[in-house]
């Protein structure tokens, strides 16, 4: 308790707090519960402990299909939007050029705008351009608009980074080459990083976009959007489980990374 | 001191990629809703039809309202829930702060459509809800009205966009400095007045952040009226999409994504510049 | 303004032949004007210190030598070869940076090595040199430590053999130990001079602390809005200031608007002999150029002398400050050795020579 604030105040705070909480947390609590359900997804309480629906999930050809087929996307689309969104950060940082204030927005526009819309310009862009709807349209799309995150992130790792530094390596007559591998890219490491973890994670999950883009074979949530036009089966709770177990792992590695670079700051 | 080359080397190809990528499609849908639809096949005869359907036809002006009593309801709801959270974390939690506040975090990363998923099993007629009220003998038979309504697409828009809500209220929060509260106590202020004169003020561009996150990104949601809402939760991007789908008429649907387009983008420059006359830097 | 003493040969230059040339160099920043037609000389083994307040253009100025910024007019040269045109990582100058920019990701050693590494150095010759600047710096020990967990001191010694190591023929300084606490300071001071005498190696030193410049120099250039006030040795500066502003920036003065007539300056109650041309002048006093005679003693016959009464009594240690009323609206600084508490009126005595003709 802050000591300097009176207490009072905090008496109905923190009830409250903890039923925000619960609300947050209580769907993800069902959900992980019921993949282990005998009798399915509904009723209550839950009965008859089983892990016959995991054991179903892992005979499922077409879910691991598309883990892969999404695996795929966003592993392409993190070394597209890093790379783009790298030199992005640098040149809204350091070159000045006609149209810098538009492309700032151009950019950022796929993270402010409904994904709905971003993908419907895709398709008519896919269809404008004569190439079929596929896996690549869905990286390309993904790629694209996650630009907007690279951007964001390494644009700020940028600001915060000392410029001395890079003055200082070409003063000790290293090129501007050596200089970007040598100093800004190692300075960048860690935004880099949480950039890249916060895309995969944002491309494995993304629908909005994807559902435009899709072609015949499906990624992950697309897969699993199918699946659920069929009927709920604790099937999906089992695979749902495993990507939060999965989004937990990530987390904890961008929060260790965040960490570090608050102690190097300080 | 970076050379002619090093920046056109580090702003060509983002430039020529965006404009290729983005600006291209942003502009194709622009045209597109200039155009027109005749016995199934796009024409390029410039027109303004489709905009005035959008305005005279009642049954989109019918769930454009409703779109935006949902997007409204569920900024107020995650404000509801995201603000005291916010500021009990900020200024309460104590030791447990910094676990806390991963806490809210934690859920930004779990998959959209896992939790959209979780509230259809839950509010289902044979859900986990039902099944729950039924076994404490609180109904004896299913609640029907749960699923598929304006509420269960409210219920589960609000639960994902109250972390949304949180973070730019909680950053607010964390910068108000602490001798800003002893001071107007010292002053003479309440507990209360010293969070309605004090506090309130000092995070309103947090709060401002927060609420237009929420209405903007429910705003243009097609997927949690698919998964919740049924027919009566349909919202205004649904219409995109099925003008897109199957009724075949992109022109109409260019239309009205670029209403929608243009209503957020001015809502966002009207609240960035509200947050920069609220702020005090 | 007396830009022409640039090129004048001074006392305390250690050895001959000019190393680095500064020609007319002018920058703007947008419309700003930071440096204006600024021309200097720098000697081969000199400690040339660029002194001024913040804004005065000493911090540009290096950058320029360092290649960071181009001029916008003007030329610089060194050892016949124009500089200005080269990119910083060709020019065979290197720099010590305000706060160091010691690369994070770099341990003390890597810090080190960076820049014979760039340069393609053998990896043998490297290792060698490394040890050898650690040495100098006493920084052996740190070599593996990351330089986020030196002290600031430790992080201005590796700073200082990153640099050396390279062996250039120029070494800029760029405030390099305001980062650090007073007693910290002065230690380092001694350090870096006593390092610059035995490496011989020339020194462009940045500072806004007058005292520091005046304790390291051979020379000093003082830069004020952009341009050169005056530049000289320490001694000379302080002793002879060419304006009102280097006699009021480099330790404190008064400042007499005084009328000369007939070999004869008057200002106020102030009366004293000059050599000086008819007409009105301004003249700096130093305080400490100013002597209490207590009363009976007869002053020397050659000396002005006044009366005043005692307004202020700074103590200062070994010396005290008396601000001391000699008119209506006059007032004079005066340092005398730290004596019992006086008051009343007083009389006072300086020598004419003490009072130097400056320009405003």
């Amino acid at each position: 308790m802050n000591a300097t604030t009176p207490t009072r105040r905090a008496t109905w705070l923190m009830p409250y707090a903890i039923a925000v909480f619960a609300f947050i947390y209580l769907p993800v609590v069902v959900l992980v519960g019921y993949s282990f359900n005998r009798d399915g997804v509904g009723g209550f309480p839950p009965r008859h402990f089983t892990l016959h629906w995991y054991g179903l999930l892992f005979a499922d050809d077409a879910i691991w299909d598309a883990v892969l087929n999404s695996l795929l996307v966003a592993a392409g689309s993190v070394a597209l939007a890093l790379t783009l969104g790298l030199l992005a950060a640098l040149a809204l940082d350091r070159a000045d050029f006609p149209g810098k204030a538009l492309f700032r927005r151009l950019v950022l526009l796929p993270l402010i705008l409904p994904g709905i819309i971003t993908g419907l310009s895709l398709l008519m862009f896919a269809v404008f351009a004569g190439a079929p709807l596929s896996l690549v349209t869905v990286f390309l799309g993904h790629g694209t608009a996650l630009i907007s995150v690279a951007t964001t992130e390494l644009f700020a790792g940028l600001q915060k980074m000392d410029r001395a530094q890079e003055e200082a390596s070409l003063d000790l007559g290293a090129t501007p080459w050596q200089t970007f591998w040598r100093v800004t890219l190692p300075n960048l490491k860690l935004p880099l990083i949480a950039a890249g973890l916060l895309i995969f994670t944002l491309s494995m999950d993304e629908i909005a976009v994807t559902f435009f883009l899709i072609g015949r074979d499906n990624t992950l949530p697309m897969e699993i959007w199918g699946r659920l036009r069929q009927g709920m089966t604790p099937e999906i709770n089992a695979i749902s489980t495993l990507i939060f177990v999965v989004s937990v792992v990530l987390i904890s590695i961008w929060y260790r990374l965040r960490m570090r670079t608050l102690r190097n700051a300080s | 001191m970076y050379s002619r080359a090093y920046k056109s080397l580090v702003s060509l190809p983002p430039l020529l990629w965006v404009g290729i990528f983005l600006l291209l499609p942003y502009t194709l849908m622009l045209l597109h809703s200039f155009w027109l639809v005749r016995d199934g096949v796009i024409v390029h005869q410039w027109n303004l039809g489709n905009y005035a359907a959008l305005f005279t036809r009642t049954v989109y002006l019918q769930v454009l309202l409703r779109t935006m009593r949902i997007a409204a309801s569920v900024t107020i709801c995650s404000l509801l829930l995201g603000y005291p959270l916010a500021y009990y974390v900020s200024f309460y939690s104590g030791v447990r702060k910094e676990i806390l506040y991963q806490l809210v975090i934690v859920p930004l990363w779990i998959s959209y459509l896992v939790r959209g998923y979780a509230w259809k099993t839950i509010l289902g007629s044979d859900g986990v809800l039902n099944g729950f009220l039924q076994f404490a003998h609180i109904t004896h038979a299913p609640v029907g009205f749960l699923l598929y309504s304006p509420f269960a697409v409210v219920l589960m828009l609000t639960h994902i966009y109250t972390p949304f809500v949180f973070l730019p209220i909680y950053a607010a929060l964390e910068s108000i400095p602490r001798p800003l509260l002893e001071a107007s106590q010292d002053l003479g202020a309440t507990a209360s007045q010293t969070f309605l004169r004090v506090v309130l003020p000092l995070s309103m561009p947090g709060l401002l952040a927060g609420a237009t996150f929420a209405f903007v990104l429910s705003l243009g949601d097609f997927l949690a009226p698919l998964l919740v809402g049924g027919a009566s939760g349909t919202m205004i991007a649904n219409v995109v999409q099925s003008l897109f789908g199957a009724a075949y008429d992109w022109p109409l649907g260019a239309a009205v994504a670029m209403c929608i387009l243009v209503f957020t983008l001015t809502l966002l420059s009207l609240t960035e510049t509200l947050e920069k006359r609220r702020s005090f830097k | 303004m007396n830009p022409s003493s640039a090129s004048s040969p001074s006392p305390g230059v250690a050895s001959g032949g000019t190393l680095l040339e500064v020609r007319s160099v002018a920058k703007r920043f947008g419309t700003a004007k930071v440096l204006n037609d600024v021309s200097l000389n720098i000697a081969a083994g000199e400690f040339l210190t660029l002194l001024g307040e913040s804004g005065s253009g000493k911090t540009t100025l290096l950058r320029l030598i360092a290649g960071f910024e181009a001029p916008a007019s003007g030329e610089i040269w060194m050892s016949g070869q124009r500089l200005d045109l080269l990119p910083p990582y060709k020019r065979p100058v290197n720099t010590v940076f305000q706060h160091y920019a010691l690369f994070p990701h770099l341990n003390v050693r890597d810090n080190v090595a960076y820049g014979l590494r760039a340069r393609g150095t053998a990896a043998s010759e490297v290792a060698g040199r490394v040890d050898d600047a650690l040495r100098m710096v006493k920084m052996q020990e740190f070599a593996a430590a990351r330089p986020g967990r030196l002290s600031g001191g430790q992080q201005q010694r590796v700073a200082l053999a990153r640099a050396l190591v390279n062996r250039p023929q120029l070494l800029l300084l760029d405030e390099p130990l305001s980062a650090l606490d007073a007693n910290l300071r002065k230690q380092m001071q001694s350090e870096l001079k006593a390092l610059q005498r035995e490496l011989g190696i020339t020194f462009l030193f940045v500072t806004h602390d007058q005292e520091e410049a005046m304790a390291l120099s051979d020379r000093i250039a003082l830069l004020r809005g952009g341009t050169l006030e005056q530049i000289a040795s320490p001694r000379e500066i302080y002793k002879r200031p060419a304006t009102a502003y280097a006699a009021q920036f480099i330790g404190q003065t008064n400042l007499l608007k005084a009328e000369v007539r007939a070999g004869v300056a008057v200002c106020g109650a102030l009366r004293w002999h000059s050599r000086e041309a008819d007409g009105p002048a301004l003249f700096s006093l130093r305080p400490e150029d100013i002597t209490y005679v207590p009363g009976g003693s007869p002053p020397p016959s050659s000396a002005a002398t006044f009366r005043g009464t005692i307004q202020q009594q700074l103590y200062g240690g070994a010396s005290e400050t008396l601000e001391i009323a000699c008119g209506p609206t006059q007032a004079l600084r005066v340092r005398i050795r730290a004596a019992e508490p006086l008051s009343g009126e007083l009389q006072f005595v300086f020598s004419p020579e003490d009072a130097i003709r400056v320009k405003v």
